[in-house]
């Protein structure tokens, strides 16, 4: 123990820096989310231009990603594949947060109301994700915005039990007791105390909903409860693979597929670094 | 005058922490409160100032029950000023979340101006507890429960608060009840001293 020499640490390792790697994750993920709105741009119509003489050609120099039984070109329905669901998962998270932050917030004003919002969340836990899915985005009539609406109304009862347990424990915290004390409002106790502490949960709460917003707009669309077939969303190109996928027409499945996973993977690995670094 | 009618309060039914208690302070006096640890000292102090209700007996100020909502009249100032502040917020708004000081009574207090656009993690636990102080001073305050505010200061700056807050509780007509483990500073300050032990207050 004492040797005389002092102890060697190692070297501080600059990437093992959460911060670091969470800002390189965001920044990554900015620069790939803002081309992806930008290519729509550049795009124009060319998702929904057929070419008869090159149907089911598969991925070739003429034809990056291959072409589809009507030859439309499969990276420009990729990437409006991808950029619709990623409005659609922005909405859906954003809507579902909304919610999961008023009922938490409500749920700290009474024991009453407290209980109440533990039983909806309770209750909306313990029916299974995509039977209700289904259901509203049927009941909504499907499209785009009953897919939102669908999504946002499910997602939010677990992100809503974290903030309700949070804000509890905060209101325990002493400067809480003499806020009240004070003569302080619960209203500015809930907005000026309570609130700010909550932002990154709901930052990363939002980031973590938005790969399973994903998911679940390409679910509904597959299964022809979602947005219309003529939309080049990536549920419709997946459900339009599985009729070509017998005859050997690899690449409509695969492409589309692999795109909506880089997405799914990069959110989930931004939100994880933003949870470790906030 | 804040008047305590035989309290009883305990945390586990078989051990009680005490039994009908009677307490009360005057506008203008200082109380001592001593006691081992876990004697209940500070869950005394907070059965005063409506942190806590009692199981039985109560609590009044002037014949009345203590208001459910708006300003305390009771303030209890708690040990640990790290945990009594927002750390999100700026020393200035955490000084001004009730009332606004007067320049006066920030340099009797030692409120540096400097210290308003910190953080409180940038003050030490001495220099933030002056601040808590000077938080709970608000008009209508009338009484204070002092639990234990000045152990984590040096000697000269627990004479420095001391002195503060006895020159304002002087004009105020403050009555204070300083909960303390330490004899010498209850001797100092505070003509009448009550121990708590055993369940039950007694005089020395």
């Amino acid at each position: 123990m004492n040797s005389g020499q002092p102890p060697s640490y190692p070297p501080p390792n600059i990437y093992s820096q959460p911060r670091l790697r969470a800002a390189l994750s965001l920044f990554v993920t900015t620069l790939l989310v803002m081309g992806l709105i930008a290519s729509q741009w550049l795009l124009g119509d060319a998702p929904q231009q057929m070419q008869f003489d090159a149907r089911l050609t598969p991925p070739s120099v003429d034809h990056w990603l291959g072409t589809d039984a009507l030859g439309r070109e499969l990276w420009a329905r990729t990437l409006a594949g991808l950029a619709l669901s990623f409005w659609v998962g922005c909405l859906a998270a954003l809507l579902s947060t909304l919610i999961a932050l008023s009922l938490a917030a409500l749920a700290t004003l009474s024991s009453r109301l407290d209980t109440l919002v533990s039983l909806l969340i309770d209750t909306l836990l313990s029916v299974p994700h995509l039977i209700l899915l289904i259901l509203i985005a049927f009941a909504l009539g499907g499209g785009t915005q009953a897919v939102i609406i669908a999504v946002a109304v499910t997602h939010w009862p677990s992100l809503a039990r974290v903030l309700r347990a949070e804000l509890w424990q905060l209101r325990q915290a002493p400067y809480v007791r003499i806020s009240r004390a004070l003569g302080k409002s619960r209203w500015f106790v809930l907005h000026g105390h309570l609130l700010p502490h909550l932002l990154p949960h709901c930052l990363v709460g939002a980031l973590l909903l938005f790969p399973h917003a994903i998911l679940h707009e390409a679910a509904l669309t597959f299964l022809g409860f979602g947005l219309s077939p003529s939309q080049p969303a990536i549920g419709v190109l997946l459900a339009d693979a599985m009729r070509y996928l017998s005859g050997g027409y690899w690449w409509l499945g695969v492409f589309p597929g692999l795109g909506l996973l880089l997405m799914v993977l990069g959110f989930e690995r931004l939100s994880n670094h933003l949870r470790r670094a906030l | 005058m804040l008047e305590a009618r035989q309290l009883s309060f305990h945390f586990s039914p078989d051990a009680p922490l005490f039994d009908s208690i009677s307490l009360t302070l005057n506008a203008g006096q200082w109380v001592g409160l001593s006691g081992d640890s876990g004697a209940g000292k500070s869950t005394l102090g907070k059965l005063l100032a409506g942190y806590l209700a009692p199981f039985e007996g109560e609590v009044s100020l002037d014949g009345k029950a203590l208001p459910k909502s708006g300003i305390q009249p009771v303030q209890r100032l708690p040990q640990s000023p790290e945990l009594a502040v927002n750390p999100r917020w700026r020393v200035g708004k955490i000084l001004r979340e009730a009332w606004t000081p007067t320049e006066t009574q920030c340099q009797a207090f030692g409120v540096q101006p400097s210290w308003l656009s910190r953080f409180p993690q940038s003050l030490s636990g001495g220099e933030l507890q002056r601040v808590c102080v000077l938080r709970a001073l608000v008009p209508k305050v009338r009484f204070l429960i002092a639990d234990e505010i000045s152990t984590m200061l040096d000697p000269i700056t627990q004479l420095e608060l001391w002195q503060a807050l006895k020159q304002e509780a002087e004009q105020r007509q403050l009555g204070v009840l300083v909960i303390s483990h330490d004899n010498a500073l209850l001797e100092r300050l505070c003509p009448q001293r009550l121990h708590l032990s055993g369940s039950q207050l007694t005089p020395w």
